[in-house]
């Protein structure tokens, strides 16, 4: 289970500079900011652009032209499953649709107890293990309806 | 004297448990643990080995459960199990390879520089200082190494342009973003033998002149990522890297157009991944504007075997204008799918059948696409195509990164058609119009015609609008994402005509 910090203007402005100087420092700060808020709050993309000398709305183009990147923070777990076509080939679809019905979520959608959010990954690289999930960053082989309910059955 | 015990710390191998099973044998008497990479036999991940007189005994797979009757059966000397698999090169699966880019994966602990030194490593690099750049770049030359990014342009040839670009500051970019499901090469090599990217990229530094080196990973590889960065401290801390070449790793972040090159340059630089219209090539015009050398992590990672052995060596190896192996990787519904490194030329049929097993489901092979999501599907008829650059796009499809997914007969190919038109839809940089438009008209033409509605016409539109998308795309997404559609219309017409209402039209 990850944790992360509540938005504060004093430490969005640390991680801000302390990855600003090097060159093409947009996508360092982002993944930054996100490890420490879990999302990439609005309130920092204006002091990105200030830093970068960048106009808000190429900063706002930027975050969400990459997948990544939240606005909100995530539920206490994060479960992400792969739908590409490796895994598509062993049933990830079903394997999807059950999570989903389960959950009670669609895609990027966080339970209403605010326990696992569910996001769609293109691909992990564990073509040859699928269907393939992460459960908040460790990876998940061979996934099936009852090994998924298992492991949403802890995650709370 | 205490057993030295080998469990791969490959994400893959975590993810079936990797970690549990090296805990308790840990703690299971005198044992001196190393973690590896994977020998890219997925099927018996864990694959637990032991150190013994005759060489390395392997078992697998291994689970938690198994543990304590492999340790009742003495097999921390090798002794007999009905897991125990015997000594790992002589599984048909690895004796069948020809193992040089992958030759020390899941073997040494990739974190253990005197491990790469003493099985081959650092060779490459030192043979590249004697000879000087110029022969360095004319052995990448002679070797015939095409790149293995999946366009397959010659890897020395793209070198001795960007050695002859002016430029104060050059850069060497590594694409390890890895986008096409059903590959995980880049990915199995920063976790299993990350020091091998390294020295690739050094001598490609060396011999392009650059001054800098940037490795672009994608963000749904978190074990490789913090492999490969702990490796960069350690080459540093070593000398690995000559004065004047640093390597830095930046994250993408869940983008696959990020893995065109000129979307990844444009990503490094800290914009939107969008692709740039070429020219500039980057060997003249890259990233920050500098020249540029951006290579797929394979391509890079088989510079070192090649300057060690000498470009004869290697060139001997392939097929055609295909030369030396390709880490090809088997995928999907396979019984035994993994990592098999070849030369090129052996045919899909063999990769599929003999060396995969066939379908892990037991059911028949209906189709299997061949280079990630803007690859062709192939049916069982085209099995005789021999993995080859022109033979692959001879049959209108591409071997790209070497991913080969296998599907059953389960599979209903309106369905994948209509999933590439839709992976197209939501990927597009949104640069040109057949690309960003025209995949959302495609999925909804295929949900048309897979609803049996006006089927003709709408097939026929779906065939314009293929048309359209190859040849008024500025990259290979749009461009090629027709492939996979095609492919299933021409070999599964079957599939777009289950609800035959004629009658409407
Ligand atoms: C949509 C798209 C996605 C691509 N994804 C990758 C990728 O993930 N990894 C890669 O190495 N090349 C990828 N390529 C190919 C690169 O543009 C480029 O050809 C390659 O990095 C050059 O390196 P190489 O010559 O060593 O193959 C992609 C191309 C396109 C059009
Ligand atoms: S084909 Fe698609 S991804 Fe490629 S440049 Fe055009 S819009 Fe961008």
């Amino acid at each position: 289970m990850a944790t992360y910090e509540a938005w504060s203007e004093a430490r969005g402005a640390e991680i801000i500079a302390a990855h600003a100087d090097q060159q093409g420092a947009t996508l360092p700060i982002l993944h930054a900011l996100q490890d420490m808020f879990g999302c990439v709050p609005a309130q920092a993309v204006p002091m990105i652009a200030r830093a970068l000398n960048l106009t808000r709305a190429e900063v706002h183009g930027i975050v969400s032209f990459y997948h990544d990147f939240r606005s909100e923070p995530p539920g206490r777990h994060v479960l992400r499953l792969c739908r590409a076509e490796a895994c598509q080939s062993l049933g990830a679809d079903a394997v999807a649709a059950h999570v989903r019905r389960r959950l009670g979520v669609d895609w990027h959608g966080t339970t209403a107890d605010g326990a696992v959010t569910l996001e769609p990954v293109f691909c992990f690289g564990l073509c040859a293990v699928g269907p393939a999930a992460m459960l908040d960053g460790a990876p998940l082989a061979r996934m099936d309806d009852a090994k998924l309910d298992t492991l949403l059955e802890r995650a709370r | 004297m205490s057993t030295r015990v080998y469990v791969p710390r490959d994400a893959a191998a975590l993810a079936l448990g990797a970690d549990a099973v090296a805990s308790l044998l840990s703690q299971s008497g005198d044992v001196e643990m190393v973690r590896t990479g994977s020998r890219g036999l997925f099927w018996l991940e864990p694959m637990v080995e032991v150190a013994t007189p005759e060489g390395r005994i392997a078992y697998g797979p291994v689970t938690v459960a198994d543990i304590s009757g492999l340790l009742d059966a003495g097999t921390l000397s090798g002794g007999a199990h009905p897991l125990r698999l015997g000594r790992p090169e002589d599984l048909p699966f690895l004796a069948k390879q020809t193992r040089l880019t992958f030759a020390r994966c899941g073997i040494v602990d990739p974190l253990s520089l005197d491990d790469y030194r003493a099985h081959g490593g650092l060779k490459g690099l030192a043979r590249a200082r004697e000879i000087g750049p110029a022969a360095t770049i004319e052995v990448v030359t002679q070797s015939g190494l095409r790149g293995r990014g999946g366009a397959g342009f010659p890897t020395g040839i793209k070198w001795k342009s960007a050695a002859d670009a002016a430029g104060e500051r050059k850069y060497i970019v590594c694409n390890a973003d890895e986008g096409d499901s059903g590959t995980y090469a880049d990915r199995m090599l920063m976790e299993g033998d990350p020091f091998v990217l390294i020295e690739g990229m050094a001598i490609a530094g060396f011999a392009v002149g650059a001054t800098k080196g940037y490795v672009y990973t994608r963000s749904e590889y978190p074990h490789a990522i913090a492999t490969f960065n702990a490796a960069l401290d350690i080459a540093r801390r070593e000398g690995v890297l000559a004065e004047g070449f640093d390597i830095e790793q930046r994250v993408g972040a869940g983008a696959y157009i990020c893995g065109e090159e000129t979307s990844l340059l444009d990503s490094l630089e800290g914009k939107r991944g969008q692709v740039r219209a070429k020219p500039p090539l980057p060997v003249h015009k890259g990233l920050f504007g500098a020249p540029t050398v951006i290579n797929n992590l394979v391509s890079l990672a088989s510079v070192p075997v090649i300057l060690d052995k000498g470009a004869e060596f290697y060139r001997d190896i392939g097929m055609g204008r295909s030369r030396g192996t390709m880490p090809i990787q088997l995928a999907g519904n396979l019984k035994y799918a993994g990592l098999f490194e070849c030369g090129f030329g052996i045919t899909l049929g063999e990769l599929v059948n003999d060396i995969g097993g066939g379908t892990r489901t037991g059911r028949p092979v209906r189709a299997v696409q061949v280079g990630g999501p803007l690859g062709a599907y192939f049916p069982p008829a085209l099995f005789d195509t021999p993995f080859d650059y022109e033979a692959f796009a001879a049959k209108d499809g591409l071997i790209g990164h070497g991913g080969v997914v296998v599907f059953d007969d389960t599979v209903d190919m309106a369905r994948q058609a209509r999933f590439a038109m839709e992976f197209c839809a939501a990927e597009s940089c949104g640069k040109c119009t057949p690309c960003r438009i025209g995949s959302v008209r495609g999925m909804e033409v295929i949900d048309r015609i897979v609803a049996g509605d006006k089927l003709e016409a709408n097939l026929e539109l779906l065939r314009d609008l293929c048309h359209t998308m190859k040849f008024g795309s500025l990259c290979a997404l749009g461009g090629f994402i027709p492939y996979p559609v095609m492919s299933a219309l021409e070999h599964w017409p079957e599939d777009f005509r289950t609800m035959r209402r004629e009658a409407a039209e």
